[in-house]
């Protein structure tokens, strides 16, 4: 039989409260699990069991689902042995062919966490190492950096064996540190930014704000296909959609135009606020980097950030543009995001905004219109979409 | 909901969902098989290709495609490798569909020297596509019809003029936004369904009997082996359907254009990109200090369906308003009114109207 062994990043080193991270955990596992087939997960010894109940799962599909969870440092495939050293030897030269036959040197690693196994892990690794070794000739003996690490494990159910360790996403299981909303325009930001979010632990919800006849159905359908993709490393993701047309038009046509983008940002924030409160968020997500755009500099983020009455966290602050590509690739957003559809963000924007606005100056520009009526309009006007798992 | 975008696609008409179905139910054998459901699938099939060489005024041979995507793909492709011995000269315009200009890329990368015209170089297109050709030149493919603008290319005025030039050189003409409406004039001409109210997924190619095409796609040398694959039947039926229900001469068009311009004339800054002998039933101008996206959804709000450029390519920028040099500011405010026999004067009306209420509102 073989299972998948999932071994934790950051929450084994948690105290006393660490198994509420652990059930969580495997409460994520679960759900993600649900579509894949039948598992019977469980925790022990600080390792998640993944333990196919039909015969016929997919287990690389489950391997590929399992490393995509916060909080998973590692996933191993693994052989389950009985506890018998010529059995373990028996069956694993046999379970490791395909893998060392590509290889051209090894190693192997036991473990002993039942004390009651009469060989010491020394003596493991000599001696599968030897039988190895026998099985397939070309292999020469690397102890510090080999093709392949064969790991033996001796536990309570059994000894596990593998030969393939997948790194994970690592980070902290979703849910584990609270909530939070992320702004979502649908460029190549915004779902990193959520990506390293959940990634902490924070459970994600997104608003996006929606500029119809500026900007098109299509715009819409795409930052929904992002809210989808997301949802593979973020969970469950619930998705508030703005009428912000009457706003924009308003702003454009009573405010100084260099400002446009700075008092169009704070007053999407001024309605993020309101849906935070609503949706029990504690903190406002952006995929703001500073320097990127002219409303990404410091003092433009100084006025921004006024506007909000939650911390805004911004995890790609410090991050080359370079960079965010890497992750939106990785995370699998990257071609939705280069779509080539106008967004809110976009609508309006001025030649030369202010790149250095003085947050009296904004206040004063903004009491040129009374903006709280049509805040109100747009917020009685939020559409809500569920994306689940 | 008013429909003007029919240069995109057009609404399946119920004689050609008609003939599906009832092909479907009944002949739904496989033309290749012996038996006698073969013979009937195969009898659909011919009779089909013998109503489109028919529409076409043609002797030769009719292949089914995919649509005229494939079509112009086979018969570029296939002219270029079977007369490549000949020469290695092509002559195209700049204002092809990607189906044709993108064959025509690849081509050139493989050592054809490709020559392309631009409207905006010569007064006469047609003359500047017969004089690029000469002794060395096998293959002139042009659009009979452009999509974007409706500009019309005589085929017969360009097939005679090449002929007497190079009488081995092969003419291809894409007949999309032609046929049905315009003689057409080619030794190859690609036709698509969906832009007479047939569906999505068949078209066809016309050969004549003396040109030589070599396949560009092999399996089980269904249609003389130039275009394997099993024929599709039901499609090939409402092709054929479709097209005998297409009238003969679509006096509407005429008149819709003819009110349509009415109307913008009385609207101050729009220019007309359409020639004024273009095709009748496309309509394309540009309403300058609106960018055509948003005049594009604000009329989709009101239940008004136009396209900005050519909606097979979403979001890019066609190739005809750089090939006929408009400006940047004259492109991006293009908007594409296409007619089909179905539209009425009083949907022009409206739609005039929704253009001023957008003007007054976005225009900069």
């Amino acid at each position: 039989m073989e299972v998948i062994m999932a071994k934790y990043g950051e929450i084994a080193l948690k105290g006393l409260n660490r198994s509420n991270f652990e059930d969580l955990l495997v409460k994520n596992i679960r759900r993600r699990l649900d579509k894949l087939g039948k598992y019977d997960v469980t925790r022990r010894q600080s390792t998640i069991y993944i333990i196919p109940v039909d015969e016929n799962s997919d287990l690389d599909a489950a391997v590929k689902k399992v490393s995509h969870v916060f909080g998973i440092a590692a996933v191993q495939r693994s052989a389950v042995l009985p506890k018998d050293m010529n059995e373990i030897i028996k069956q694993s030269v046999p379970y490791l062919k395909d893998t060392l036959e590509r290889a051209r040197s090894f190693k192997v690693e036991a473990k002993r966490a039942d004390k009651t196994f009469p060989f010491t892990s020394p003596q493991i690794q000599q001696e599968l190492g030897g039988a190895l070794s026998d099985a397939y000739p070309h292999l020469v003996t690397d102890v510090h950096n080999p093709d392949v690490t064969v790991l033996v494990e001796i536990r309570d159910k059994g000894a596990y064996v593998n030969a393939e360790k997948i790194t994970a996403v690592g980070g902290m299981p979703v849910g584990s540190n609270g909530n939070a909303l992320l702004l979502l325009s649908g460029g190549i930001d915004s779902p990193v930014a959520a990506y390293m979010m959940a990634k902490r632990g924070l459970r994600v919800d997104a608003i996006h704000f929606q500029s119809p006849p500026y900007t098109s159905e299509r715009a819409l359908m795409k930052v929904e296909t992002l809210c989808e993709k997301l949802t593979e490393y973020c969970g469950s993701i619930r998705f508030y959609c703005v009428p912000f047309t009457e706003i924009q038009e308003a702003l454009r046509d009573n405010c100084d135009n260099d400002y446009f983008t700075v008092i169009m940002r704070r007053l999407m924030l001024k309605i993020a606020n309101t849906i935070c409160e609503r949706s029990h968020c504690s903190a406002l997500i952006t995929g703001e980097s500073v320097g990127q755009v002219a409303s990404q500099t410091l003092a433009a983020i100084a006025c921004t950030d006024k506007a909000a009455d939650y911390p805004v966290l911004r995890p790609l602050v410090g991050m080359d543009k370079k960079e965010i590509v890497e992750t939106a690739r990785k995370i699998d957003t990257f071609e939705t995001s280069i779509l080539p559809y106008e967004d809110c963000c976009t609508v309006f924007t001025p030649k030369h905004p202010k790149t250095k606005p003085l947050i009296e100056d904004v206040l004063k520009e903004e009491t040129k219109f009374d903006f709280e009526p049509l805040i109100k309009k747009a917020i009685e006007g939020i559409t809500v979409k569920d994306f689940k798992i | 909901m008013i429909y003007l975008d029919n240069a995109a696609t057009t609404k399946p008409c119920s004689e050609a969902a008609e003939a599906a179905v009832k092909c479907a139910s009944r002949c739904f054998g496989n033309p290749s098989s012996l038996h006698h459901m073969g013979v009937e699938a195969e009898k659909t099939i011919t009779c089909a290709k013998k109503t489109l060489l028919n529409r076409l005024g043609k002797d030769g041979e009719i292949f089914f495609t995919s649509g005229a995507t494939e079509s112009n793909n086979m018969a570029i492709f296939g002219i270029a490798e079977a007369l490549k011995r000949r020469g290695n000269r092509i002559v195209t315009t700049a204002i092809e569909h990607p189906s044709v200009s993108e064959p025509m890329k690849k081509l050139s990368e493989r050592g054809f020297e490709v020559i392309s015209l631009k409207p905006k170089d010569h007064a006469d297109l047609e003359r500047a596509i017969i004089d690029a050709v000469d002794e060395k030149t096998i293959l002139t493919s042009f659009m009979a019809v452009n999509n974007e603008i409706g500009f019309i290319i005589d085929t017969k005025k360009v097939y005679d003029g090449v002929k007497r030039k190079n009488p081995f050189c092969a003419v291809h003409v894409d007949g999309v936004q032609g046929f049905c409406k315009l003689p057409l004039h080619g030794d190859t001409i690609s036709l698509s369904g969906h832009k007479i109210h047939c569906f999505k997924g068949i078209g066809a190619l016309y050969k004549n009997k003396d040109t030589r095409l070599l396949p560009i796609s092999f399996g089980g040398g269904q249609q003389g082996g130039l275009r394997s694959g099993t024929e599709p039947v039901e499609l090939a039926a409402a092709f054929e359907a479709a097209v005998k229900a297409y009238p003969k001469n679509v006096t509407v068009f005429s008149a819709l254009r003819h009110r349509l311009t009415e109307h913008l004339e009385r609207l101050n800054r729009i220019i007309i990109n359409s020639p004024e002998n273009g095709i009748d039933n496309i309509l394309n101008f540009s309403v300058l200090g609106v960018r055509s996206e948003i005049m594009l959804h604000f009329l989709e709000e009101k239940g008004i369906y136009v396209s900005s450029g050519s909606a097979c390519s979403k979001g890019k920028i066609g190739s005809a308003p750089d090939a006929f040099g408009f400006s940047a500011e004259r492109a991006d405010s293009a908007v594409r009114v296409s007619f089909c026999g179905n539209n009425t004067e009083k949907e022009v009306d409206t739609l005039a109207e929704a253009l001023e209420e957008g003007i007054k509102r976005f225009r900069r």
